[in-house]
């Protein structure tokens, strides 16, 4: 026999009050994981940003637009390899809470920029063709079963009226942060519609995104730009992509924050339950406790087999949850899809779910380990018959 | 009955239990010896301090004032951690109510003090297959404690207090919950131990039926250590 023998036969002793215990757990650390998972599908787009793409926009605001003229002033910048430019399109497919990004972009540099969009050579040359057609990422074709050659009519907001675009390419993301919901159309379909039905709108860019040549080199670039267009018309304001993406997320900071608190009283929940449990268990054990005692168990042997029962019960109900974490975030995913294209159960969140189990385990087996250790044997004994 | 060297020398100890403000005596300057080899009977009334007095000497309580002195060593001086290793080598226990762990076996009960050795597997095996030979129960050892009659459960427990070959046997009330037969088995049984394999057996009673088996019977009352009878 192992002591680790003991240990199983003792936490399954009461086998209802164990399984309650390992379901309040389970659904603990499932919840606990999930919440971790939005927090870090929050940041995926800071996560996929890449080191060596700035973007650039109006310094007054995201929602002003900058001239499409500073393209070749910003081409020309010293440490700039590529640019691309877009704007928000905000378009609704048939009722708005089918939501979706979707963007008007210069294609052909979009594309060059952007190479974790991966798009077939015969996919790609048809988009860049037809100005009038689109690209959807993976999930988003399938979400709404479009296939190469379909029509699909978005609703502007921004830019009213509806428009048609036919769809060319599906993109697959290079690995699984990368965004596969995206929509994005030709900026010049845009802008020649704009400059027959709102001539004042067209020509005007919602943000360059610009290839440098060297990462390390990125801010100084940044300010090179911001430095050619100051006391213009429209001023920049240049960051790095990963800046950018914080800017949206900082948005949010309350909700996040009381996301992450909420996944702490989580824990905390779970720690009251299995101390619950180990007291009762303790108490109830106070006797055996004493007999093992007697036959020469130490202290630290019967810490060891307090603190043991508490983990087996709270890495069995750790196991499940983690095991129902990825089918249940798959389905999350699947469901809010439009709010988080990346919505993947990172390493860390397992790790956290983990050290977090381990955590409440040893800290629940506490008082009662105390309790164990400083009751007289004669008293513990007195306790039976 | 020859004097045999003694083996248990308790000297002058006294004990007190402390009930709010009180303090309430149990054992008063009490001093014998234990021979090696010797089955001692502790009889007297409730309340009378015989169960304290084993508790002493097996090294589950502490004294007052005095010493005991088993096997040469004083264990009123030991550490917490130190009397706990001496009882896993030095005592076997056999209490009023089997105290066998539920869960486990009764091959996995007996193993228990041998978890605290490092024998391997297969020498705690057949250590616990010759003590339960011994209690004669080898054909229950797969069997749990509730699967198994009050007399078996207690001869399981023998088994784990003998499995170590420790100095002393001490047993409380080893019969108190048994009926007739099982009690003239228990008895016949730590008889055996005594005379066949030498073992220095103390233990509590309240039945003289089964003081009878000792060589020697000690009164306690009121904390006071009052005769000597042999048998």
């Amino acid at each position: 026999m192992h002591i680790f023998k003991i240990l199983f036969k003792n936490a399954f002793r009461h086998k209802l009050r164990t399984a309650l215990t390992v379901l309040s757990i389970t659904i603990a650390i499932l919840a606990f994981s999930l919440l971790r998972t939005v927090i870090s599908a929050w940041y995926a787009g800071v996560d996929a940003s890449s080191a060596s793409r700035l973007v650039t926009r109006n310094a007054v605001s995201l929602i002003f637009t900058l001239p499409l003229s500073y393209k070749e002033k910003i081409r020309q910048t010293e440490g700039v390899s590529i640019v691309s430019y877009g704007n928000w399109f905000g378009g609704v497919y048939i009722d708005e809470k089918n939501f979706f990004a979707n963007f008007a972009v210069d294609p052909k540099s979009y594309l060059d920029l952007y190479p974790e969009f991966k798009l077939g050579e015969e996919q790609k040359n048809a988009f860049l063709r037809d100005r009038k057609s689109f690209v959807a990422g993976k999930k988003l074709a399938a979400k709404y079963g479009w296939k190469i050659g379909d029509i699909v009519t978005l609703r502007g907001t921004i830019y009213p009226g509806n428009w048609e675009f036919v769809m060319r390419g599906i993109y697959e993301g290079k690995d699984e942060t990368t965004d596969e919901s995206q929509f994005f159309f030709h900026w010049d379909y845009l802008n020649e519609t704009l400059k027959k039905t709102a001539p004042g709108r067209a020509d005007q860019i919602g943000w360059y995104m610009i290839g440098v040549t060297n990462p390390d080199l990125a801010t100084e670039v940044a300010g090179r730009i911001d430095r050619a267009f100051k006391n213009s018309i429209a001023e920049t304001l240049t960051e790095t992509e990963k800046a950018f993406q914080l800017g949206f997320v900082s948005m949010s900071n309350a909700i996040i924050t009381a996301i992450r608190l909420v996944s702490l009283v989580v824990i905390v929940i779970i720690l009251a339950v299995v101390a619950n449990t180990m007291v009762m268990t303790s108490r109830e054990r106070i006797g055996e406790y004493a007999v093992f005692k007697t036959l020469g168990f130490g202290g630290w042997r019967i810490a060891g087999l307090i603190v043991g029962e508490s983990l087996v019960i709270t890495m069995t109900g750790c196991a499940i949850g983690v095991v129902l974490t990825f089918p249940t975030a798959k389905l999350f995913g699947h469901t809010m899809g439009s709010y988080f294209p990346v919505f993947n159960v990172g390493n860390d969140t397992i790790g956290y779910a983990i050290i977090s189990s381990v955590l409440v385990g040893i800290l629940a087996a506490i008082i009662p380990t105390y309790r164990a250790i400083k009751i007289p044997i004669a008293d513990g004994l007195r306790s039976i018959g | 009955m020859e004097n045999k060297a003694p083996i248990v020398e308790v000297r002058q100890v006294s004990k007190s239990y402390h009930r709010g403000n009180q303090t309430v005596p149990v054992l008063q300057d009490i001093s014998f010896d234990i021979g090696d080899g010797e089955f001692l009977a502790l009889m007297g009334p409730s309340g009378s301090g015989k169960s304290t007095l084993l508790n002493l000497i097996a090294g589950i309580d502490k004294v007052d004032a005095g010493t005991i002195t088993v096997g040469g060593i004083d264990i009123t001086t030991l550490s917490e951690t130190d009397l706990a290793r001496w009882r896993s080598v030095n005592v076997g226990f056999i209490f009023q109510f089997y105290n066998l762990i539920p869960v486990l076996s009764a091959f996995e009960n007996v193993e228990l003090p041998l978890l605290l050795t490092s024998l391997p597997k297969a020498e705690r095996r057949a250590h616990v297959e010759t003590a339960l030979g011994v209690v004669n129960l080898l054909d229950r050892m797969d069997h749990y404690p509730k699967q198994l009659s009050g007399g078996q459960q207690q001869r399981v427990a023998i088994a784990r207090a003998i499995v170590t070959d420790p100095t002393i046997l001490v047993a409380d009330e080893p019969t108190g919950d048994l009926d007739r037969v099982s009690t003239e088995e228990i008895m016949e049984l730590m008889d055996n131990l005594n005379t066949e394999s030498g073992k220095t057996i103390i233990m509590v009673t309240h039945d003289p039926r089964a003081a009878r088996k000792a060589h020697h019977i000690r009164n306690l009352d009121k904390g006071v250590l009052n005769n000597d009878a042999h048998l």
